[in-house]
């Protein structure tokens, strides 16, 4: 299969990565051939097969409902790009609409 | 360093107090200084905390006749592990100058034991890569020629082991990532059964199928890691509560009569004949020398684990991923809005790689690909388990190549899928959650060839004791680097 590369846009914009050109182009042709690979699980009858959903042979792990210490918040802002007070800082979120 | 290649042969020579802990770090830090261009092995040394950590070792070795084995060994640590104070990249742009504000339970543990972390290693960016060319700091060099690939993604923790400047470094084992650099290294490298070992402190790949685990010169070094570091832990709720079985006990055990099953869909075309002809040597000594019976077997499904992996893995990638936004930790791109922010920062920092897996993840779990792709494989990856649990009716352990080549030259591999394939052997061990083992088995044109023990899940013990047998009857783990030489100074 071809991805195109408004699929690929698309995907990108999920994934919010921006692509150059060359990576946009690079992505139509190395993810459609791994997708023509792995594509070979098409062929296997699965209809009584159950998916794996995780590794694990526990089922649940409780624990006492209990305040433990945790981070502190100095520590926990030490490594952001930006912060104020004892906040994370970003960009504006809203856009102006044109 | 004083000829002293192992843990147990350091730890004997701190209790006759022929060497000290900080002499011991002082060597292996001047060892990765004389290595480390030829190398680049390393991302971070951790000088001063390492000589503060030796300083406490001797007090405790001093006053405890019962100090562990690792107490005062150094050893190093693969950079997607988190260590609290110490510099972590997970060899990615997106993370340079993070420092973790916590220390990973499996590092903990080895810290508790009175190890001595001399550095980070290099990896490839987040632990995806079968060459160590996908680190946003450089390849690293194979010690046996440094023009080559150490394999991946642990290729520091490998190399820096078979260059002997420490006897224990850990790496994380996703695809391959730990047994196949061991093999493509010449040392020993085990990925304990899924949920032994805690996976909190390590930055998370793909997380049904990351599992950390040992690099050593020898199998009883592994085993001696294992027990250190395996165990339930409230942090991670996907390790086991099974009680961890002391592995060094029964290391020693006899192996004849064992079943050894060897997966005929193994040995296909694409093994490489100097590879081919080491492990079916080393079939010969497991049932000529130990007296193990060797059986044919089949895991029909062999030939889909690569494709159930492409799909599962970087579709837990593209989800752990997403958490790498530059807003609570690394570097950010600001580029006017946040939303215009998040896409430069992760298309400008993630390496290509990287990108690639997150956009096949996220491909594979987009609406109206989910159920053709993700939730096909999930079910594949069913069939592929009960493939191993049927064979581990007829046989103890299976035993085939870690990896189809030796170590080949950096820049050979430009396809990203023909890397892809350098894994096929190693994937379906974790797929299936296995407990898996590389270790040395020969030199072909002079680079070296892993042999692969893979046991059912739990039977890590077994494991180590079937490849302790193996290591003994022969010499391959003696087998040294030239710059190993260099490192004895």
């Amino acid at each position: 299969m071809t991805l195109t590369g408004a699929e690929i846009d698309h995907i990108a914009e999920l994934a919010r990565l921006q692509l150059t050109d060359e990576s946009r182009e690079r992505m139509v042709e190395q993810l459609s051939a791994i997708l023509d690979h792995v594509a070979r699980i098409q062929a296997v009858d699965l209809s009584s097969v159950s998916e794996t959903m995780h590794m694990g042979e526990e089922v649940n792990r409780w624990r006492r409902d209990e305040v433990l210490p945790s981070l502190a918040v100095e520590a926990a802002l030490a490594n952001a790009p930006d912060s104020d007070g004892h906040y994370f800082k970003v960009e504006a979120i809203q856009e102006e609409q044109a | 360093m004083n000829g002293l290649r192992t843990i147990t042969a350091m730890a004997a020579a701190l209790r006759a107090k022929e060497v000290t802990p900080r002499e011991l770090a002082e060597q292996a830090l001047a060892s990765i200084d004389r290595t480390d261009d030829a190398l680049n092995a390393y991302l971070a040394r951790t000088e001063d905390r390492a000589y503060a950590q030796a300083d406490e070792a001797a007090r405790r070795l001093s006053s405890d006749p019962h100090a562990p084995l690792l107490c005062g060994v150094p050893i190093a640590v693969k950079d997607v592990l988190t260590l609290e104070g110490a510099p972590t990249t997970a060899g990615s742009k997106i993370l340079e100058g993070f420092v973790p504000p916590y220390t990973g339970t499996a590092v903990g543990k080895l810290l508790a034991e009175g190890a001595v972390v001399v550095g980070k290693t290099n990896c490839d960016e987040f632990a995806m890569g079968s060459s160590n060319e996908h680190s946003a700091y450089g390849p690293v060099g194979n010690p046996w020629d440094t023009s080559r690939v150490p394999g991946g993604s642990s290729g520091g923790s490998a190399a820096t082991v078979a260059a002997r400047t420490v006897p224990m470094a850990l790496g994380t084992d996703t695809g391959g990532s730990i047994r196949q650099p061991a093999s493509l290294c010449g040392v020993v490298g085990f990925k304990p059964t899924y949920g032994r070992v805690s996976r909190y402190g390590l930055i998370a790949f793909a997380s049904s199928l990351d599992q950390i685990g040992p690099f050593t010169t020898t199998v009883e070094d592994a085993a001696i890691t294992y027990e250190a570091i395996a165990g339930a832990d409230p942090m991670d709720s996907t390790t086991s509560s099974r009680p961890v079985e002391p592995v060094l006990d029964g290391l020693r055990a006899p192996i004849s009569g064992m079943k050894l099953g060897v997966p005929k869909e193994y040995f296909s075309d694409g093994i490489e004949p100097g590879v081919r002809e080491k492990v079916e040597k080393a079939i010969a000594v497991l049932q000529d020398t130990l007296g193990a019976q060797i059986v044919e077997v089949s895991l029909p499904s062999t030939d889909l684990a690569l494709s159930v992996y492409y799909i599962i893995a970087p579709a837990e990638c593209s989800s752990n991923l997403a958490r790498f936004d530059g807003i609570r930790y690394g570097v950010r791109i600001q580029d006017g809005s946040l939303h215009a922010s998040y896409r430069a920062t992760r298309g400008t920092l993630f390496g290509p790689e990287v990108q690639r897996r997150i956009m096949l993840g996220t491909y594979v779990l987009s609406s109206g690909y989910y159920d053709a792709y993700y939730r096909r494989a999930q079910k594949v990856r069913t069939l592929i388990a009960q493939e191993f649990t049927s064979v581990f009716e007829q046989v103890d352990a299976l035993i085939c190549p870690t990896s189809p080549s030796v170590a080949f030259p950096k820049g050979a591999k430009s396809d990203p899928l023909s890397m892809y394939l350098l894994d096929a052997l190693t994937i379906p061990v974790n797929l299936a959650g296995l407990p898996g083992i590389s270790v040395p088995c020969g030199l072909a044109d002079g680079l070296p060839v892993g042999l692969q023990v893979i046991g059912p899940r739990f039977a890590d013990g077994r494991v180590l004791q079937i490849a302790h047998a193996y290591e003994q009857a022969t010499e391959w783990h003696t087998a040294e680097p030239e710059i190993a030489q260099e490192v004895k100074g």
